[in-house]
């Protein structure tokens, strides 16, 4: 990855009326990266796009294009081009005449524009669709046509504000894949907003987690996923438990977290003793149907509450004698009639001492 | 299955219903209209001959046909006053309904824009002034324009004009009536087509390099062609039939064919040509309507300015 910075939001705030968007926020996103930024509805994510497109005007810092301060450049002057959540399609308009229109405001010979629009449709595998308005055309395939439109005029920056929100679950899935190889072959920078996290994590080389108008964690999908920085993202990133107890003894290269009737081994640098949490995923918890005598780090017995079933996988809820409910993913590599364990089993659910993530916060 | 027979029933009666109506307070009237058009004046009572008598049958009827003639027809060709008077109907008309269109497009425009909490108010002050009688209002322009009227003297005042200008009887003033009075049939359409419209939209076309006066003529304008042909032809029609504006602010020289068709009738009695003057009126104007009814089914299908319904869009 390029460390060159293309985009760069510097201490940006936007208000509307009471409510803080976005609250003193910096970050930089680079040259040729797909970049999610990632949070709940009313996080602030999509006004940063708003603010980089320039449909809305910061209330305080600045927005930096390829070195280039935005501060008073319209949106139609602003070499980034947007892909609508609604896609926007010019109703009135074919199919071509909406992949045209950006070319035309540009003036460019007829000719190009043409052959550029014949680009971009055949990118998007719509060639035979071109004369068609958008009310001729499903879901998917309007889809295609706002990515088309707003890949041709090759956009310095492409935004995509929810792009996949309006479709259904199986091309939406289909269409994330094809999103990332589209922005491999172009490599043109792609800056996405979602509110879905398989989709941030399955397009994105990096992901801003927001929360309050405020970044919350950005890093690879990975490592936001592996290691978050806080309760709250370790909460929104997908299944989590959180175990709550205190530190009490301190090494080298793990800490050890007590609470009634637990001990807890994590990987985790020194710090100082106190309460904490340790973050752990559902799929890092192994369950045992022997439940050893006594107590051991990194386990604890409890009985099985329930058990959902999704098919690759079960989550089994499991209730510890202290009250606390754990859930565990287990992968289902046999059949259900085989599997040994059922509702109100004595189970004893396990974990590595890298399984588990510190949170002091 | 009685319930449905039931239903139906019900809902050709429905269906009916409108077809009625239209037949009663449409159809029968024109189709007398059309008839006193292919009659003779007499002095009698009513005025035209021949009368419908089925008491002499058969012959009753031929005798009737007999009698209808194309006269009033011939008579309107061979007058040039009856041709001026539709020209300038139709001029009138036509000049009305561009101005309304200029003045009406930005306060549509401005309504559609407005917070939506104000939108409410601010459309009810469009057309709040309607609702006192329309010819009040047409003598306030009277006593508006008459020579040391409000415009005069404030024209005065403010060093426009150094003596007053004649503005009844002209067809300045009837213009100015016109336009005044057709003013909310302009905006109301052209409201609902403005305010139907995806702002996201219009930020589509910035994004895309187009600077607002640019996204205002390529997408605005053609996105709201259906509210500015509703808009014309609500006003277009009535205007060239009006009467009482031309003939309380203008003068006899801009006889429009409204009050040429008044004097026929209540002046001259002459109830057939008059009736002619009115079926060519309607003939005049039932093209237009036919082309734009034609167009609005074709182009612009309703689906083609909301998103089309995904059942629809699924298989093309």
């Amino acid at each position: 990855m390029s460390a060159r910075a293309i985009v760069t939001f510097e201490n940006i705030t936007k208000r509307f009326g009471d409510f803080v968007a976005v609250d003193g926020l910096t970050l930089d996103i680079f040259a040729r990266e797909f970049f999610a930024l990632l949070g709940p509805s009313g996080c602030g994510k999509t006004t940063l796009l708003r603010l980089l497109a320039g449909f809305e005007q910061p209330d305080a810092g600045r927005v930096v294009l390829d070195g280039e301060d935005l501060a008073g450049v319209p949106p139609y002057r602003r070499p980034v081009n947007m892909m609508f959540q609604s896609y926007a399609l010019f109703p009135h308009m074919t199919v071509a005449g909406n992949v045209a229109f950006g070319l035309k405001q540009d003036s460019l010979p007829r000719d190009e524009i043409a052959a550029r629009v014949d680009e971009m449709l055949g990118l998007v595998q719509l060639r035979p669709l071109a004369a068609r308005k958008p009310d001729q055309l499903s879901g998917g395939q309007r889809q295609r046509v706002a990515l088309a439109r707003s890949l041709a005029k090759h956009p310095k920056v492409l935004l995509l504000d929810e792009p996949l929100a309006a479709l259904d679950r199986k091309l939406r899935e289909e269409t994330r894949f094809e999103l990332k190889e589209l922005q491999r072959r172009l490599e043109t920078t792609f800056v996405i907003v979602t509110h879905d996290q398989d989709e941030a994590m399955t397009v994105a080389d990096r992901i801003a987690v927001m929360n309050r108008g405020k970044l919350a964690q950005v890093g690879a999908p990975a490592e936001v996923y592996e290691q978050p920085n806080s309760r709250w993202v370790a909460g929104f990133l997908g299944e989590v438990n959180l175990i709550e107890g205190r530190v009490t003894a301190v090494y080298p290269s793990f800490v050890i977290v007590e609470r009634e009737g637990m001990r807890l081994r994590v990987a985790h640098a020194p710090i100082a003793p106190g309460p904490a949490a340790v973050a752990l995923r559902p799929e890092n918890v192994r369950v045992l149907t022997t439940v050893p005598e006594g107590s051991f780090e990194n386990g604890a017995a409890g009985t099985v509450a329930d058990i959902g079933y999704l098919g690759t996988m079960s989550i089994y809820k499991v209730r510890l004698d202290d009250g606390l409910v754990l859930k565990a993913a287990v992968m289902n590599e046999q059949r259900e009639a085989v599997r040994a364990v059922h509702v109100n089993d004595r189970v004893w659910l396990s974990w590595t001492p890298q399984a588990g993530v510190l949170l002091a916060e | 299955m009685q319930n449905t027979q039931q239903r139906d029933l019900v809902t050709r009666i429905a269906i009916l219903m409108p077809y009625l109506w239209l037949i009663a307070l449409f159809l029968v009237p024109f189709l007398i209209v059309l008839k006193i058009s292919f009659s003779q004046t007499t002095i009698a009572q009513p005025p035209y001959t021949p009368v419908f008598d089925l008491s002499e049958g058969w012959e009753g009827l031929k005798q009737f046909f007999a009698a209808l003639s194309t006269e009033n027809y011939a008579t309107l060709v061979s007058d040039s006053l009856y041709l001026w008077s539709y020209l300038k109907s139709l001029q009138v008309a036509a000049i009305s309904t561009v101005i309304l269109l200029l003045t009406a497009y930005p306060v549509a425009y401005a309504l559609a824009r407005a917070p939506r909490r104000w939108q409410g108010v601010l459309v009810l002050s469009v057309v709040l002034p309607f609702w006192t009688s329309f010819l009040i209002r047409v003598y306030a322009w009277i006593n508006i324009l008459q020579h040391d009227g409000l415009l005069n003297q404030a024209l005065i005042a403010l060093r426009i004009v150094d003596a007053p200008v004649t503005w009844l009887a002209t067809d300045t003033a009837v213009y100015i009536g016109i336009v005044y009075s057709y003013f909310p049939f302009m905006v109301l359409p052209l409201f609902a087509a403005l305010e139907k419209m995806d702002n996201a939209l219009l930020e589509a076309a910035a994004d895309l390099g187009a600077p607002p006066w640019r996204a205002f003529f390529q997408i605005t304008v053609p996105l709201s062609l259906p509210g500015i042909a509703a808009g014309t032809l609500l006003c277009f029609i009535p205007i060239v039939g009006e009467f009482v504006i031309p003939d309380l602010l203008g003068s006899s020289s801009t006889a429009m064919i409204g009050q040429t068709l008044w004097l026929e009738f209540f002046g001259n009695r002459d109830w057939p040509v008059a009736s002619a003057l009115a079926v060519v009126l309607l003939a005049i104007l039932v093209p237009p309507i036919l082309i734009y009814r034609q167009r609005e089914t074709r182009q612009y299908s309703p689906s083609s300015f909301r998103g089309a319904p995904e059942a629809r869009a699924r298989n093309p």
